[in-house]
């Protein structure tokens, strides 16, 4: 029988250390809404998001009042709209037609994003495809809660470079679209190495093909529940800290599972992964940078980040995998600077810079991630960056992902504003040095050797 | 997880001590027949903590007006009471 003590523990982690489910994400396949006509596939993907997604805002209330934890977001996630818009659609105005759908699905609804405004191009691009990114600054435009991810690269196809040149230009353009507020348009775009199909966190949530017709998946989270049980560990050797990690871990993770099962029971959807991803927010507590001061650094960003953040990333995992026989999608701690005031912190003060990030990516989920880069950038200084991280996802076989934020009109020092759950960001520096050379070459990188792993 | 584990609902009472938390509980649990399996109590840092597990096994629809009218049961005595299913319990605390 459960004991009073685990009743007021489960309840302090949810009234004072911000433990949350912080997504529901419904996956819906759109495949079967193929049509050579735009307005009648418009319709049929209106009409099945909303029968399968009905239910979601209702069902996650029921949840939050039986388990009393609160589901911060619901969303959908749909199939990656490059491979079902390219019947009807023959330019970017028409790609852009099936954003706004989306968005009205999204809104008919009720869930505050919908992912998977999306082409898979790791290795070449079809006439679709095309299309689909160079609709991305209008789509993004016209639209409130669609959001879009393009996978540029993978371990087995290696990187689509002529995508990777063009992704830095169209960012410029996302965020020229949107310069009157901060370029908060480029939040809702991210590229991918080695994208996850069933990954439930926006902006990168797509339903992979090799998905069934509707799937739940639930990321949970709980930044402000490891730092608090880790609080209590100062002058810990490495064991007891690991052991504190995997054990809370694990009740976070157990949460998620109870509440993807519920959910799918009520939904009648089949329940797919739980994504065990320590994902921060603006609030007070809900940091993962905080984790890694707890860990003992002054600053996220300071010598040793790499080892603590790489530690903390496989404690989460081990603890998390033993509490659900489904465990998928990102699954680690996410570093996004402007969602998290530890690293917030960090980078004003200068403890962070943007090659300390990418060095952090290799050892956790997933990439760089909501940071703020000057709107003077050039599009092939972007498509280097975003280069380098998708190679680290290619060699080291793991999903990386680049979202960055080129601010128009802002320099180094100023502040990008995103408000709620997005928060806020200093403008961080980029190298200066040119990559235009490199980026200008046509083609694409070879896929990496997989054996001589020396 | 069984079944019949879900039908367990975990009643919990925090706040400022005071004449009659319990037995207010107890009786709008006893009008509306439903069984207590185990009550205990803590004070944490001052203040009164009761956890009840009440049993709702076949009277599963009556969660959602329970949940209610101890809130506001709560709400008249200035503690607050929160009616949770067992199962997040379970599931978070045992393997």
């Amino acid at each position: 029988m459960i004991n009073i003590g685990e009743v007021i523990e489960t309840n302090q982690m949810v009234e004072h250390e911000n433990l949350d489910v912080r997504t529901i994400t419904v996956g819906i396949s759109l495949l079967d809404c193929g049509d050579s006509d735009l307005s009648k596939m418009k319709s049929k993907i209106l009409a099945k998001i909303m029968r399968v997604a009905e239910k979601l805002p209702e069902t996650a209330e029921r949840i939050e009042n039986e388990f009393g934890i609160p589901v911060v977001n619901k969303r959908i996630a749909v199939t990656p709209i490059a491979l079902v818009g390219g019947s009807a659609c023959k330019n970017e105005e028409d790609f852009a037609e099936l954003a706004m759908t989306l968005d009205k699905a999204a809104k008919a609804v009720g869930v505050n994003l919908i992912g998977g405004y999306s082409a898979l191009v790791s290795k070449s691009m079809t006439k679709a495809d095309e299309l689909l990114i160079r609709s991305l600054p209008l789509a993004l435009n016209r639209t409130e809660r669609v959001c879009s991810s393009v996978n540029l690269a993978s371990t087995r196809t290696g990187i689509n470079m002529d995508a990777v040149r063009m992704m830095g230009e169209i960012l410029l353009q996302v965020a020229e679209g949107s310069r009157d507020r901060d370029s908060a348009d480029c939040m809702k775009l991210v590229v991918f190495c080695n994208a996850p199909d069933d990954n439930p966190f926006m902006a990168g949530a797509f339903h992979g093909v090799t998905e069934g017709d509707a799937v739940i998946n639930v990321g949970v989270s709980g930044p402000g529940v490891v730092k608090t049980a880790i609080e209590k560990m100062h002058g810990a050797d490495f064991e007891t800290l690991c052991e504190t990690i995997k054990k809370t871990a694990f009740k976070v993770t157990r949460v998620g599972q109870a509440v993807a099962k519920e959910a799918s029971r009520l939904m009648q959807i089949p329940f797919g992964i739980v994504d065990l991803s320590l994902a921060p927010t603006p609030a007070v507590g809900d940091s993962v940078a905080d984790i890694l001061c707890e860990i003992g650094l002054e600053y996220a960003g300071a010598p040793g980040t790499t080892a603590a953040l790489a530690m903390l990333n496989d404690q989460v995992k081990k603890g998390g995998v033993m509490a659900s026989s489904y465990v998928g999608g990102l699954s680690g701690a996410f570093i996004p600077v402007s969602e998290d005031q530890g690293m917030i912190d960090a980078a004003s003060i200068g403890a962070i810079t943007l090659e300390k990030l990418e060095a952090m990516t290799c050892v956790c989920s997933v990439g760089l991630d909501m940071i703020a880069i000057p709107g003077d950038t050039p599009a092939t200084s972007i498509s280097g960056i975003i280069a380098d991280e998708m190679a680290l996802g290619m060699v080291n076989q793991k999903t990386t992902a680049v979202r960055l934020i080129p601010a128009i009109g802002k320099q180094v020092g100023d502040k990008v504003e995103f408000g709620g759950l997005f928060g806020y960001a200093p403008v961080m520096p980029v190298n200066a040095f040119s990559c235009a050379d490199f980026i200008r070459r046509k083609g694409r990188i070879p896929a990496p050797i997989h054996s001589f792993k020396n | 997880m069984e079944h019949t584990e879900k039908e367990k609902v975990i009643i919990t009472v925090v706040g400022k001590d005071t004449v009659g938390i319990i037995a207010k509980v107890c009786t709008y649990l006893a009008e509306n027949q439903v069984n207590i399996l185990d009550i205990s109590q803590t004070i944490v840092q001052d203040y009164f903590n009761m956890m009840m597990i009440v049993d709702l096994t076949g009277k599963a629809e009556l969660f959602g007006k329970m949940q209610k009218d101890l809130d506001e049961i709560g709400d008249g005595i200035g503690v607050n009471i929160k009616c949770q299913k067992a199962e997040i319990f379970e599931m978070m605390h045992r393997i």
